[in-house]
């Protein structure tokens, strides 16, 4: 296996089911067919529908989110990735490498190694020291004890919390507490992280200032990172793609803009409903084709709307949207208030 | 048809359990002798070696040791009540009974640690083993502890030994049930972090499950202690030395001296026996982040006889060199 092929460290699955319960067939069975519903399935059968034929990939250094509501499957999900939990059907692959092929021993290096788990609950070891549970990882791989604690402080410095090591979990507060858990994901050093809500349980400045945090350092260190939430904000800040789930399904998969932009199904239009699309238009989607001055000054098709309001704040009447040469449209007050209303509408 | 035997099933049908099990242990003793003999041999061996220890060393020696040690695995205050209540036994003159007890019971909790601990963490493991495990502790737990005492005179004879074996044999269940229960009780959540790490089965049951477990564990042990100490007084029917004894005598010739001073050496034995072993409960962070070799007696020495800044006390907290 290459590290370098653009692949390594790429996550994809392909038709992955979930089915929890005895009679997991029967119902699988069925609602391939799409002749079950997850109600249906759980009265009939018995079973809950966990996943529900998602396919997705993330790309090498992608910060790609999964967002749904309660209950939606996104932990279920997430924990295919590391086959913490085994397929109904599907598959998953890991860096290329199929992880329902793997033997046992193969699978606990690619855990150890590969990948870096924050959980939604914490879960970090009462028993343990902050020190211990962030060295686990790299206890576990045998790495002898020096290297693991420095590991472990490089890592907390890394989410601030330095010199806290010889402290228990217990003595920390629920923000440090998830600083631990993102800390003892990112000892070993792994190329992929898999982040179950790892902010939700935050009250909204302090989560804020970890989303920076956390944007800052994958920046940094470029990791492939599956990002769950059932926050829209979280996942527009973080997310360079959102994918979004309903009922174990993947309704759509697409950039924050697109999602806000062109939600697909209804479901996904109530869902981002609530937020303002003003911040993710761009100049070439409420430029109108009016009548444009030879020496109104040029600007990219990408522009956003602060950007525009700016240019036309210092008495400009209108903007010639550009793309390279060619003209596409005019922007001027009238259009940047068109879109202001939509907007308003909208909600 | 005679009405009376409807109204009277019982006095005609009659199973012959008594003669099933006269025939059972008669199988046993015949076809397993060697199985049991050597079963006796080894805890015969255990039991010499902690006897001899205990009776032959100076009392004035074992005073100190076992305060010195509770002081190490405990505190100081422990120390204070283990010495007190040994010097009471001894002034009340049943030192060398209380010896022989000691010995007894140390082996047999040896024994049920050694047998129940593996099994405890076996059944946790498998779901088979336990659903027949399981059936057999009730078994145990509920049938008089008396009853225990037939097929052992039979399989083993009478004297120390078989009374080791017998005080194990009453002493195990709950240690397998509480090791058992405390390993499933372990939050899922906490066991399936460990997995997503990478780690072996053995490694996550090693520092995981075990350490999380450990209170209803130590739970299972101190049962075991206690267990074994109520059994002195029973086993003492078949011929086990201590004092035990003293309390059967006691009972048989109506000597209330020697009853309660039997009685009160069991006492002070067993509060002894419950402090120490409540303090190999303690975790690292019970003891102020101080591993057992860093505090108490040993860990005294070490500070003062260790060349400066070699040892790190806990008032240095940032570059504590001990963080696993
Ligand atoms: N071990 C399990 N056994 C049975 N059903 C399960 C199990 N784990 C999850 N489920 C079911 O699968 C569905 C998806 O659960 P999942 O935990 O993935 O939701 P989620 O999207 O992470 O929700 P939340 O935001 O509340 O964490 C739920 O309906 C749940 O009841
Ligand atoms: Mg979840």
């Amino acid at each position: 296996m290459n590290d370098r092929s653009p692949e390594a460290s790429s996550i994809e699955c392909r038709n992955l089911w979930k089915i929890f319960g005895q009679r997991a067939d029967e119902v699988l069975a069925a609602a391939r067919d799409g002749k079950v519903s997850k109600d249906e399935a759980l009265k009939k059968f018995g079973c809950v529908i966990g996943v529900a034929d998602a396919s997705f990939s993330v790309r090498r250094g992608e910060i790609f989110c999964i967002m749904g509501l309660s209950g939606s499957g996104k932990s279920t999900i997430l924990r295919h990735v590391n086959r913490l939990i085994e397929p109904t059907a599907g598959s998953v692959h890991v860096g290329g490498q199929d992880v329902m092929s793997l033997s046992k021993r193969q699978l606990r290096a690619l855990r150890a190694r590969k990948i870096g788990m924050v959980f939604q609950h914490m879960a970090l070891w009462p028993h343990k020291t902050i020190s211990g549970n962030v060295a686990f990882g790299l206890e576990v791989q045998g790495v002898e004890k020096k290297a693991c604690r420095e590991a472990a402080e490089e890592a907390l410095e890394k989410v601030g919390l330095r010199g806290w090591g010889h402290r228990y979990p217990d003595e920390l507060s629920g923000g440090m507490q998830q600083r631990v858990g993102l800390a003892r994901a990112l000892a070993a050093d792994p190329d992929i992280l898999l982040m179950d809500e790892p902010f939700s349980a935050l009250d909204p400045l302090i989560r804020r200032d970890l989303q920076d945090e956390f944007l800052t350092l994958s920046e940094n260190a470029r990791k492939t990172t599956l990002f769950i939430t059932h926050d829209l904000d979280e996942a527009m800040r973080v997310g360079h793609r959102i994918a979004v789930m309903k009922d174990g399904r993947i309704d759509q998969i697409g950039s924050p803009e697109a999602i806000v932009l062109h939600p697909e199904t209804d479901y996904v239009a109530r869902f981002v409903g609530s937020i303002s699309t003003l911040k993710y238009i761009s100049a070439s989607e409420i430029a109108s084709a009016g009548e444009v001055a030879v020496d109104a000054p040029g600007i990219g098709p990408d522009a956003t709307l602060p950007v525009l309001i700016r240019q036309l704040a210092n008495g400009t009447d209108h903007l010639a949207v550009k793309d390279g040469d060619r003209l596409i449209g005019r922007i001027g007050r009238p259009e940047i208030l068109a879109a202001v209303e939509r907007d308003l509408e909208r909600r | 048809m005679d009405w009376s035997t409807l109204l009277d099933p019982f006095a005609t049908i009659n199973l012959p359990l008594a003669d099933w099990a006269n025939d059972g242990m008669r199988w046993l003793t015949s076809n397993y002798r060697s199985v049991f003999q050597a079963i006796k041999a080894i805890v015969k061996l255990a039991l010499d070696l902690v006897e001899d220890g205990l009776r032959n060393a100076p009392q004035t020696l074992l005073l100190i040791s076992f305060s010195a040690f509770a002081w190490q695995v405990v505190n100081r205050a422990t120390a204070i009540l283990v010495f007190c209540a040994l010097s009471t036994i001894g002034i009340i003159g049943a030192w060398d009974p209380a010896m022989t007890s000691l010995a007894v019971l140390v082996t047999a909790v040896s024994i049920s640690t050694l047998v129940g601990l593996p099994l405890g963490i076996l059944c946790s493991r498998v779901n088979w083993v336990w659903s027949i495990v399981r059936p057999v502790l009730d078994f145990m737990q509920t049938i008089p502890s008396f009853t225990y005492l037939v097929p052992v005179i039979l399989l083993f004879g009478i004297g120390n030994v078989p009374g080791v074996i017998v005080t194990a044999f009453f002493a195990t269940p709950p240690l397998v049930r509480l090791t058992n229960l405390g390993l499933r009780e372990v939050r899922a959540d906490l066991v399936e972090a460990a997995d997503a790490f990478g780690t072996s089965p053995m490694k996550r049951l090693w520092s995981i499950e075990l350490p999380l477990a450990r209170p209803v564990i130590m739970a299972g042990i101190n049962q075991t202690v206690m267990l074994s100490l109520a059994m002195s007084v029973i086993a003492s029917m078949i011929s086990v030395a201590g004092l035990g004894r003293l309390v059967l005598v006691g009972i048989s010739q109506l000597d209330l001296a020697r009853a309660s001073v039997g009685g009160l050496g069991i006492v002070l034995l067993a509060i002894v026996f419950d402090r120490i072993t409540q303090g190999f409960g303690f975790t690292r962070r019970d003891r102020g982040n101080l591993g057992l070799w860093e505090q108490g007696p040993i860990g005294w020495l070490r500070a003062t006889f260790k060349p400066q800044g070699q040892f790190n006390s806990k008032s240095n907290q940032g570059g504590h060199n001990e963080c696993f």
